[in-house]
């Protein structure tokens, strides 16, 4: 239902998801607020590469490579503003970090494009190799770039500051919260209108059979391309707010394990369910942070193990991940109706009607 | 081009050493069609195992073959062990599931063991015993042979010989080539598929223990994190050799050391882990099957 919302009438719900992130920036503590950021952009991940992974077919190991394609161009125009034009302050500051994010979008999409156009050829796991090649391959250019800090990593990357308007002060968590918001809800609702239109129906039919799909004249290479520079594009955003957010990045922070985590969150969630991904993201950012206590409890750092003995338990009991291919209000409908048939049964078994032996 | 020589004897030496944990990769890939991520660090335990083993043992001032051979048992012993229970565990219930979710489920064993290592032998490096002494004995104009090179071209080789042997020469290979090649068809033939699984998984990982002491003599450096590179160069191998393929795998991986060795020697040692991919990515580009592998037509 909520989903609904948010397909049909996402400025509503962008609205109300803002005066959620304005209660937040009162109460919450800055590593909490970062923390709500952080999970945004694994969602702005999870999604973007359900798109490839889940509603596309095509496994790919190498989110992190275009996320940081995205993170350093970002950065990198941001620093190049700064000296040259000066200082982007006041007013000005939200469209021009969503400008940047669109550039860091365009580049890494354009990366996408270039990358997934002779790759996409291959199947299975030898795409998934070639894209994690390809993700290794351009984090070992920015280690060897020195203009972009190298391995020291690339430090002071400019953020917006706070907002003064008037006797009103916009903390720098609330623009990024809009920020991060604004790119959420415009990469869910781009997807899922994506998948509900002819080229989306093009990407599931080119994931179920590609034979099959192509008799009914789909260009397949062409329909895997576009879905993969789209997913690279949100993965550019991705790494822009990333970057423009923590203020630091460096090349060992996009490595094979940002990939896997981005993987991780498809499997978990569903794959081709979006709101699955969103689910998996909330619950891959905090089960590391929920599961603190125990480090205390045993004095040494057990979350990661109980983390990844989680993954293989889940990939043995529910192979299909927390949604399968459904969306959560489609579950919901279906948990209701059982529960209402249920009821159904349960009002007619009190109610003393002879059972009928069926013949 | 002068020390070409030189450079070419290291490249064999460390192709070698892709070679061992590449058969792994391809062994498993041939009858499970998974690239089993967790065997980079069996490798990783492998090298722990004679690590421990070596300082329980005292051998860490005993130089000489026995404590070489000591070593060498205990990580064979210890991957083969841990090898057999990944799949016991971890694979074996997914025998039917897609093969996205093995893939996970393997991704997640190597998480797996590099957080249990992290916390339990600690993020620091340590030092491998060197039992062997590293001594040139050959000493051309241009080039020296070291004793540890020598070291790891034989036990290589003679790995190589035993699991040629073992492979084409006994019941048990030919039941893992009939596996490979159709497993439901080598069940109606008699064969035990999961228990040829489990062997091959077992043969695998002692190769990988054998990788892991000849690197850990080479470069006496040991920590939880060891694995993922060496592994991922030794996949590549077996890629580009072809994968499912054993002598593709060994080609690979000395073609892999070698240009490895030749970029570091005339271009720039920052760039040799990209070498690995952009060798992979150009093979796959223009000879999806590898080098020695065969590319099978879809059936409709």
């Amino acid at each position: 239902m909520s989903k609904e919302v948010v397909s049909k009438k996402p400025f509503m719900f962008f609205v109300a998801l803002l005066i959620v992130g304005w209660l937040a920036d009162l109460v919450l503590n800055p590593f909490l607020q970062f923390m709500i950021l952080l999970l945004m952009i694994n969602m702005i991940l999870g999604m973007s590469l359900n798109l490839v992974n889940g509603f596309a077919g095509q496994f790919s190991l190498g989110h992190a490579g275009f996320m940081a394609i995205g993170g350093y161009v970002s950065a990198s125009l941001a620093e190049i503003w700064w000296s040259r034009i000066g200082a982007v302050g006041g007013l000005l500051q939200i469209p021009f970090f969503i400008g940047l994010a669109l550039i860091a979008g365009g580049a890494a999409a354009l990366a996408g494009w270039v990358v997934g156009l002779p790759s996409l050829r291959l199947k299975g796991d030898y795409l998934a190799i070639v894209t994690l090649g390809f993700a290794e391959i351009i984090r070992v250019i920015l280690l060897n770039t020195e203009a972009v800090g190298g391995a020291r990593g690339f430090y002071d990357i400019k953020g917006p500051g706070d907002l003064r308007l008037g006797p009103l002060v916009v903390s720098q968590f609330l623009q990024f919260f809009a920020m991060t918001l604004f790119w959420v809800i415009l990469c869910f609702v781009t997807i899922w209108r994506l998948v509900r239109s002819a080229h989306g129906r093009g990407f599931l039919s080119v994931r179920d059979d590609e034979i099959a799909a192509q008799a009914m004249g789909i260009n397949t290479t062409q329909a895997k391309v576009r879905a993969f520079a789209l997913s690279s594009f949100f993965a550019g955003v991705a790494g822009s707010i990333f970057a423009h957010n923590v203020g630091y990045l460096s090349p060992s922070s996009f490595g094979f394990n940002r990939s896997v985590d981005a993987v991780i969150i498809v499997v978990l969630g569903g794959m081709g369910s979006l709101s699955g991904s969103l689910l998996a993201a909330t619950l891959v950012t905090l089960i590391p942070e929920l599961l603190r206590p125990v480090q205390d409890l045993t004095g040494v750092d057990v979350r990661m193990i109980i983390y990844s003995f989680l993954l293989i338990l889940m990939m043995i009991l529910r192979p299909a991940g927390l949604c399968g291919s459904h969306e959560l209000p489609e579950i919901w409908k279906k948990f209701a109706l059982t529960r209402r048939a249920w009821a159904a049964k349960n009002m007619a078994g009190r109610q003393g009607r002879p059972s009928v032996p069926r013949v | 081009m002068q020390d070409f020589a030189q450079h070419f004897i290291n490249g064999l030496s460390l192709g070698s050493i892709y070679a061992l944990i590449a058969l792994g990769y391809t062994m498993v890939y041939g009858i499970l069609q998974l690239i089993n991520f967790a065997h980079s660090d069996v490798y990783m335990m492998g090298a722990f195992c004679s690590y421990y083993a070596a300082r329980f043992l005292n051998l860490n001032d005993s130089q000489g073959l026995p404590s070489f051979v000591v070593l060498l048992m205990s990580s064979i012993i210890g991957c083969a062990i841990l090898g057999f229970l990944i799949e016991r565990l971890a694979y074996r219930p997914l025998r039917n599931a897609p093969k996205l979710n093995v893939l996970i489920a393997a991704i997640g064993v190597s998480l797996l063991l590099q957080y249990t290592g992290q916390s339990v032998f600690g993020d620091d490096p340590k030092v491998f015993p060197t039992v062997l002494p590293n001594v040139p004995v050959l000493e051309g104009s241009s080039f020296t042979v070291h004793s540890l090179d020598l070291v790891v071209l034989g036990v290589t080789l003679l790995t190589l010989l035993v699991l040629n042997l073992l492979i084409f020469r006994t019941r048990i290979g030919m039941a893992m080539r009939a596996v490979s090649q159709n497993m439901r068809v080598a069940s109606l033939m008699g064969v035990n598929p999961n228990r040829i699984i489990s062997a091959t998984f077992i043969l695998g990982s002692a190769l990988a223990g054998v990788g892991s002491v000849l690197v850990g003599l080479k470069y006496p450096k040991v920590e939880p994190l060891m694995g993922t590179m060496i592994g991922m160069k030794a996949f590549i191998a077996a890629v580009l050799g072809g994968i499912g393929n054993l002598s593709g795998a060994v080609l690979g991986a000395v073609l892999m050391g070698l240009s490895e060795e030749m970029v570091v020697g005339y271009l720039s040692s920052t760039y040799r882990d990209a070498l690995a991919f952009g060798i992979l990515i150009a093979v796959l580009i223009f000879k999806p099957a590898g080098l020695l592998g065969r590319s099978a037509t879809e059936k409709v």
